[in-house]
């Protein structure tokens, strides 16, 4: 086994930095050391600073045209990203299309070429099918984050995760993380468990078996510093828990896929009060969001003062633009 | 002396005459006149001849399952270019797929097909008629009057034939006509929506997985259809673990069952969907690329007998249904340049022997739709003059730009293989020869 420490640590972070290479797309987590992580969130802190300031704005990407192209609607997770670019002094402009306009092949490749001949940059791209962003990596020269691609990955949620845990709990080696409902389904689930396990969080998945693929495991196997485990008796996953991840449901595909009955799913998938008390005192609720409530967590943990809810918002934009950072790699954020 | 042609000095391996020794063959007038172990065969003089010393020469292959697009999507590929690419692989004898637009249903399409075949087509082009009309499901097409023109199977290809009511009937009529009923086992509902194997890799790419149970189910019920009727029914482009174990067991009862693999279900996995470019459409086939487990299974099965043929599936695409998102990428691999290549990886590796490998490629397929009493997939005397030559130990690299087929859609692009076949010859014309051929030998 290979023993990976967690790191974070203030002191090492200017040291990683200069060690790491320069990165042309963020596609998911899967290729980011525990290293970069760190220093990601490192630079998150320092950001999250300029934007408590009365005129939050650094010039880190002027001259830089950044494109938001989201193919399926998502206001908050867009709102956040332009933000973030506006604060690094980015032009930005604004692309969405329909499921069936600019969708499908050639379409989408054509419009982020005829982007990249308008200057864009960088583009940050949300897509209803899994690997769609790595179309436009391998056919355009445009740096691509993606903001969510199918069920597959959703790395900036998983990152201001880790960075809204992290300044919770002071650090994210030697947490219980369970993260509860359909992880068939849920990209922010696959981010998540690698992004947590790099760090040395132990992951458990708590699904009804029908939203649980049987080779999770295998399909997450490898030598991280954290582990990774199923356990689908919720109540008995929270036991001794540091942080309950809710998963949201889309309650239509529940119903089209025959996986599971939406009574029976809130019967014994929802996170609710009597659940968390079998976790730690300290335990913390997350919800990617957008939440139903009533269904995966319940209405009164969601507003209590055991929910990180508000606070994964809030970080959002001081972690994307650290990603945009990044990816830029320009000089020094001047304090 | 038009059709005639003296091979001389190569392994000939012809596995309907068990035969697999240093021979010369002699073709004339379009039909194998002689074969002569040791060679010195003496030919009349002005006789073309090739030098095959250091290669194989066996029957030209039979391929059961090919989709030539023609008509309604010669955008994709037309029977003349396919023909073109098949005899660049070794084909000498192809079998056209239903699923074109409109489906190879009728008469009128059926005649189509052979008229533009017999026109323009570089090889023999047998057809495989619907089992239902317009591949609908609804109704059966005219089997007995199809077969008088001379269709050698039934399938739905593309879809399996989602009614066991109307298996059951298709299978009862093709025993009467003697001619299998050629199934995609596939329940839609499991697969619903699926675009790559279920498993480790489509769970960590997050795209809708294709359970083995898809198929197997699937052959489950046709074995039991077969059973009851006693037709004849083919099992397609057969994938998994599973359903080899049941097709061995099925034979083992006296069913009337057989099965085909395609090169890439007896050589690649799952696994290539993440290897080199991440989510690569070209790797995006119907069944799909399953486990090493799968793999290996089905190759067992093909050592065994249990499988009795290879047949490639070829599945031309143009660029714009594989430049897209894996999702809505269109299923299939453009196979019949690539498929002697990459079998050869399997006798290279001792995986299996190459008279087996040849037997699979001539004579099994041939009998399943009942063509070897005509010498198809043999050098027997009086069979037609149709013979594949290979260099097994040919290094190349895939250009699927170089592809003689429309479809460039090729997971294997850029992949080195060993061994290749170097010329094609049917009805006793050379129709292909490899151009390096005279640069790159010289043993
Ligand atoms: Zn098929």
């Amino acid at each position: 086994m290979t023993s990976t420490k967690p790191a974070g640590q203030q002191a090492s972070r200017q040291a990683a930095k200069a060690a790491l290479p320069p990165r042309k797309h963020v596609l998911d987590l899967d290729d980011f050391s525990p290293e970069e992580i760190s220093q990601i969130l490192g630079t998150a802190d320092v950001l999250s600073e300029v934007l408590s300031r009365p005129i939050s704005k650094v010039p880190t990407l002027r001259g830089k045209t950044v494109l938001t192209f989201f193919l399926e609607p998502s206001t908050r997770t867009r709102a956040s990203f332009e933000r973030a670019a506006k604060a690094l002094s980015a032009d930005t402009i604004n692309l969405s299309g329909t499921e069936s306009s600019a969708k499908k092949g050639e379409s989408l490749i054509d419009t982020a070429r005829t982007m990249q001949a308008m200057g864009a940059d960088i583009i940050i791209m949300r897509h209803s099918m899994s690997g769609a962003p790595y179309l436009l990596a391998q056919h355009t020269n445009l740096s691509v984050i993606n903001a969510g691609d199918g069920w597959h990955a959703h790395p900036s949620q998983a990152l201001l995760d880790l960075y809204t845990i992290r300044e919770k709990f002071k650090k994210i080696a030697g947490l219980k993380v369970v993260i509860v409902g359909d992880v068939l389904h849920s990209r922010v689930a696959r981010s998540n468990i690698w992004g947590l396990r790099k760090m040395g969080a132990d992951v458990v998945l708590s699904s009804p078996p029908t939203l649980l693929p049987e080779e999770v495991l295998e399909a997450y196997a490898g030598e991280l510093p954290g582990r990774l485990m199923t356990e689908p008796n919720l109540d008995a996953a929270v036991e001794g828990a540091d942080v309950v991840m809710a998963l949201r449901i889309q309650k239509e595909r529940l119903a089209a896929d025959g996986a599971m009955n939406l009574r029976d799913y809130i019967l014994a998938y929802q996170v609710n009060e009597e659940r968390m008390h079998r976790a730690k005192p300290t335990a913390m609720l997350m919800h990617p969001g957008p939440m139903n409530e009533g269904v995966e967590v319940s209405h009164v943990l969601a507003y209590s003062d055991r929910s990180l809810i508000e606070t994964q918002v809030k970080n959002g934009v001081a972690v994307r633009m650290a990603l945009l950072y990044r990816l830029v790699g320009a000089s020094e954020v001047s304090a | 002396m038009k059709g005639s042609l003296l091979i001389r000095g190569g392994r000939v391996i012809d596995p309907a005459s068990r035969l697999d020794a240093k021979a010369d063959l002699y073709i004339k007038d379009g039909r194998i006149e002689a074969v002569q172990q040791g060679g010195g065969l003496a030919v009349p003089e002005g006789t073309a001849s090739f030098d095959a010393s250091g290669l194989v020469v066996s029957p030209g292959f039979v391929d059961l399952h090919a989709h030539l697009r023609e008509p309604g999507q010669e955008h994709k590929e037309t029977i003349a270019t396919g023909t073109r690419a098949a005899a660049k692989g070794g084909f000498t004898t192809v079998c056209a797929m239903p699923n074109t637009v409109p489906a190879q249903d009728s008469r009128s399409t059926i005649e189509f097909v052979q008229s533009r075949a017999a026109d323009t087509g570089a090889v023999r082009v047998l057809v495989v008629s619907a089992v239902s009309k317009g591949r609908a499901g609804k109704e059966l097409v005219e089997m007995a009057e199809l077969a008088k023109l001379g269709v050698v199977g039934y399938s739905d290809d593309g879809s399996p034939v989602g009614d066991a009511q109307m298996m059951r009937h298709a299978l009862a009529f093709s025993r009467m006509l003697g001619l299998p009923i050629m199934d995609h086992c596939e329940d839609t509902a499991l697969c619903h929506g699926g675009v790559m194997n279920e498993g480790r890799v489509a769970t960590r790419l997050g795209l809708r997985g294709m359970p083995v149970a898809g198929e197997e189910t699937m052959v489950a019920r046709n074995l039991i259809l077969s059973k009851l009727t006693g037709g004849h029914v083919h099992i397609c482009h057969l994938s998994a673990a599973g359903s080899v174990e049941q097709v061995r067991r099925a034979k083992a009862q006296g069913i009337r069952v057989t099965a085909e693999a395609t090169p890439h279900h007896l050589t690649l996995t799952d696994e290539l969907v993440t290897a080199g470019a991440m989510y690569d459409t070209n790797t995006k086939v119907n069944p799909p690329l399953r486990t090493a487990a799968d793999v290996e299974a089905v190759l067992q099965g093909l050592r065994e007998g249990v499988i009795e043929a290879i047949a490639t599936d070829h599945a031309p695409h143009a660029a714009e249904d594989k430049l897209c998102e894996y999702d809505q990428a269109a299923f299939g691999i453009s196979g019949f340049e690539t498929a002697m290549g990459s079998l050869l990886s399997l006798v290279h590796t001792g995986k299996l022997t190459f008279p087996v490998l040849i037997e699979r490629l001539t004579l099994g397929p041939a009998r399943i739709i009942a063509r070897e009493k005509d010498g198809i997939g043999a050098l027997r005397p009086g069979a037609p003059g149709d013979v594949a030559v290979t260099d097994p130990d040919l290094s190349w690299t895939v250009d699927a730009k170089a592809f003689l087929s429309k479809g460039k859609n090729s997971p294997l692009n850029g992949k080195t293989l060993k061994g290749k076949v170097v010329a094609t010859v049917y009805g006793g014309a050379l129709i292909y020869q490899e151009q390096r051929q005279a640069t790159t030998r010289g043993r």
